[in-house]
């Protein structure tokens, strides 16, 4: 068995890469940049897995979707490097791993949490071919000033439809981290979203 | 509740170097290291192992050291450092039947399977203080006796094989084993979290309790079927390799307590049984948590439940000495602005009994059964 | 790998020879929890007891061999060092010299227990019941 190599200052770069993530998350629509991890095996993106192998582990089942479960060296790498376990079904996941982002699975069917313990929730990553080119949503919410923008390529195309679904079930809801190339940016479910 | 203060971080920092100072005592009596402690004052450092929650021989040591012999602040200082720290996983569940025995005692059947095993007891001592270790005297070797490889089975698996006692209820493979660390604890409890509970809970706590149900505060009738000392091999599956690995041996201490029997028209009377598991030599420990099991249990098995011992809010959110320290010593923090609200109102009160007794004499007397 | 879990580092310091160029380090000896579990009354359902400090490591060798190390305690070199034995086990040309350096801590652990055991065995003790008379 080969795993690939992953972080190789572990603390450090995982430090680094939840301070992105965080920063995406508080300032939604800001674009942070993450250094990926160049060894993760095909079809997983190289800052999709730097946010997996910071945010994962032993306690919190990951979803990998088609494209990623169709490479067994995929669960593997997630395997060896998090200790998480894969999660069966979606609505059981701490996390998941989305490919194939344009045709990721209705919100609904992962974990949305409960009313008294609205972090039981799915933190779904979505692998972006770019996030500098495609088309533009208006943001606007907590920890926004005003409203700014952001610009995706591979959301779904009904993804104001459906974020607006996933707002108005607050406090539960899932939240969005976007991974970009080189970076990421967040849409967490308390932001207001419609098309620019 | 109180609200936070600001300053005096000189004030600390120097309470701080005072207490550094006092740990380390006369400078002229040499230091003592966490190897000794480890290695000497062993069933201290057991009970911070368990009560910390946290197996790890050398930590415990160095927390009664940092503590100076405080065995409560020293869990702390181990639940403290615990949660520092990536859970890789799980073991599978120990195999105390398999256990290495170095002591084992029955006080319910004098002839058992494998023998009865004193190992290192204070049992048969008698209590006289040795000042031969104030000298500092030089020990005899232990004495050796030929050792059979016979299997010593658990004294309540052969009252199980005569089916005089009640089984322990089987594992559900599907079922997760319920964790107290990772989710709030839900009343009523399953016995899972129940035990969990004990295990870490204070020893002087259960002690009470246990001693409670003897002493007839939900009496359970017990004897101590089977008390064993030794080491258990621990294993567990690694996710990041897929498969198990054997981790090394650690000390358990365990109680088996065999309790007053129960029938009914269509069940034949059985024993019932109570429960203790602890880290390292835990001897007292175990056998009050059993005691304290059995009786939590008295719902399950149809008992009335009056007793402290079998009310299960008091016992299991009142047995964390971590919890019950931090509360309990919270009230010597400032509380400068709830007692500023307490002192206006109780000036406000009596400032209003005054004035109606100086302003209203006659309409007391108007009113006398008011007074009564 | 029973063996080099109980084993010292300074025991299984010798691997460090067998080992030659080209070792990859896929984890860094990493300190961390596993929770142990019990069963309720000895053989029922498991239950949650505490914690112990565990620490792990993974490494390759050049010639492929994946070794895992999992060890009680927070020894990081001890845990690196069995991931060594782990790796170095598999590998045909290098399995009987990892026995080699193994051979003795599998002698020390034998000795210790048999010392335990009659240790123990020289406390073994019969009960005798005296009669209760009743007359």
């Amino acid at each position: 068995m080969a795993v690939a190599l992953a972080f190789a200052d572990p603390v450090h770069e995982a430090q680094r890469t939840f301070r992105a993530v965080m920063n995406a998350l508080a300032r939604p629509g800001t674009i942070q940049p993450v250094a990926g991890l160049l060894d993760a095996p095909a079809p997983l993106s190289s800052v999709a897995a730097a946010v997996a192998l910071t945010l994962a582990d032993y306690e919190t089942p990951l979803f990998l979707d088609a494209p990623l479960a169709a490479n067994p060296d995929v669960a593997r790498y997630i395997a060896f490097h998090t200790g998480a376990r894969i999660a069966a079904a979606p609505s059981q996941a701490s996390f998941a791993l989305i490919a194939d982002a344009a045709s990721v699975a209705d919100f609904a069917d992962f974990a949305l949490g409960t009313d008294t313990y609205p972090d039981r929730s799915t933190t779904l990553i979505l692998q972006m071919e770019s996030l500098m080119a495609g088309p533009s949503l208006t943001l606007a919410g907590p920890g926004i000033k005003g409203e700014t923008t952001l610009t995706a390529s591979s959301l779904p195309s009904d993804i104001v439809e459906r974020l607006a679904a996933n707002r108005a079930l607050f406090p539960r809801g899932v939240d969005l981290i976007l991974a970009g190339p080189d970076a990421v940016a967040a849409l967490p479910r308390t932001t207001r979203i419609r098309s620019a | 509740m109180y609200v936070a203060v600001k300053g005096g971080e000189r004030a600390i920092d120097n309470a701080h170097r005072l207490l550094a100072t006092k740990r380390r005592g006369d400078p002229a009596v040499p230091e003592v290291a966490h190897a000794q402690i480890r290695e000497q004052l062993t069933l201290a450092v057991d009970r911070v192992m368990t009560e910390g929650s946290l197996y790890d021989r050398d930590l415990a040591a160095l927390a009664i050291k940092q503590a100076r012999g405080d065995l409560v602040e020293a869990a702390f200082l181990v639940r403290a450092f615990r949660t520092t720290l990536p859970r890789f996983g799980a073991s599978e569940p120990v195999d105390t039947g398999a256990m290495q025995v170095a002591r084992r005692v029955s006080a319910a059947f004098k002839d058992i399977p494998g023998g009865q095993v004193l190992g290192p007891t204070f049992d048969y001592t008698h209590r006289l203080i040795d000042f031969l270790l104030e000298a500092g005297a030089d020990i005899a070797e232990p004495a050796t006796a030929p050792a059979d490889d016979a299997p010593m089975p658990r004294v309540t698996d052969l009252l199980g094989n005569d089916d005089l006692i009640e089984r322990n209820p089987p594992g559900d493979p599907d079922a997760p084993v319920g964790d107290l660390t990772r989710e709030p604890l839900d009343l009523p409890a399953d016995r899972d979290l129940r035990l969990q509970n004990l295990a870490r809970g204070d020893e002087g706590f259960l002690l009470a309790l246990g001693y409670s149900t003897q002493r007839g505060f939900g009496r359970t009738h017990p004897f101590a079927g089977e008390i064993r000392l030794g080491e258990v091999e621990l294993e567990f599956v690694a996710e990041d390799a897929g498969f198990a690995v054997p981790l090394g041996t650690i000390e358990l201490t365990e109680c088996q307590m065999i309790n007053q029997f129960k029938g009914s028209a269509t069940e034949p009377p059985r024993f019932t049984r109570g429960y203790g598991l602890a880290f390292g030599h835990c001897e007292r420990r175990t056998m009050a948590m059993a005691l304290v099991d059995r009786s939590l249990r008295a719902r399950e098995l149809g008992e009335e439940a009056k007793a402290p011992a079998q009310d299960e809010e008091f016992v299991l959110m009142h047995s964390d000495n971590v919890q019950a320290t931090g509360f309990v010593e919270h009230l010597k923090l400032p509380h400068y602005v709830d007692f500023q609200a307490e002192l206006a109102l109780i000036r406000q009160m009596r400032r209003e009994i005054a004035e109606r007794q100086n302003v209203a004499p006659r309409e007391q007397q108007a009113l006398p059964e008011a007074a009564e | 790998m029973a063996l080099a879990a109980r084993a010292t580092a300074a025991e299984l310091a010798p691997l460090e020879t067998l080992a030659g160029p080209g070792i990859r380090m896929l984890r860094a000896p990493e300190i961390g929890l596993v929770m142990v579990r019990g069963r309720i009354g000895g053989d029922g359902a498991p239950f949650n007891l505490g914690e112990a400090t565990v620490t792990r490591a993974a490494v390759s060798l050049a010639t492929g061999e994946t070794g895992f190390g999992h060890v009680l305690g927070r020894d990081r070199d001890k845990a690196r060092l069995a991931a060594l034995a782990d790796a170095l086990w598999q590998a045909p040309t290098t399995r009987e010299a990892a026995e080699g350096v193994l051979a003795p801590v599998r002698a020390r652990l034998a000795a210790e227990a048999t010392l335990a055991k009659t240790r123990a065995a020289a406390t073994r003790v019969d009960f005798f019941t005296m009669v209760r008379g009743d007359n």
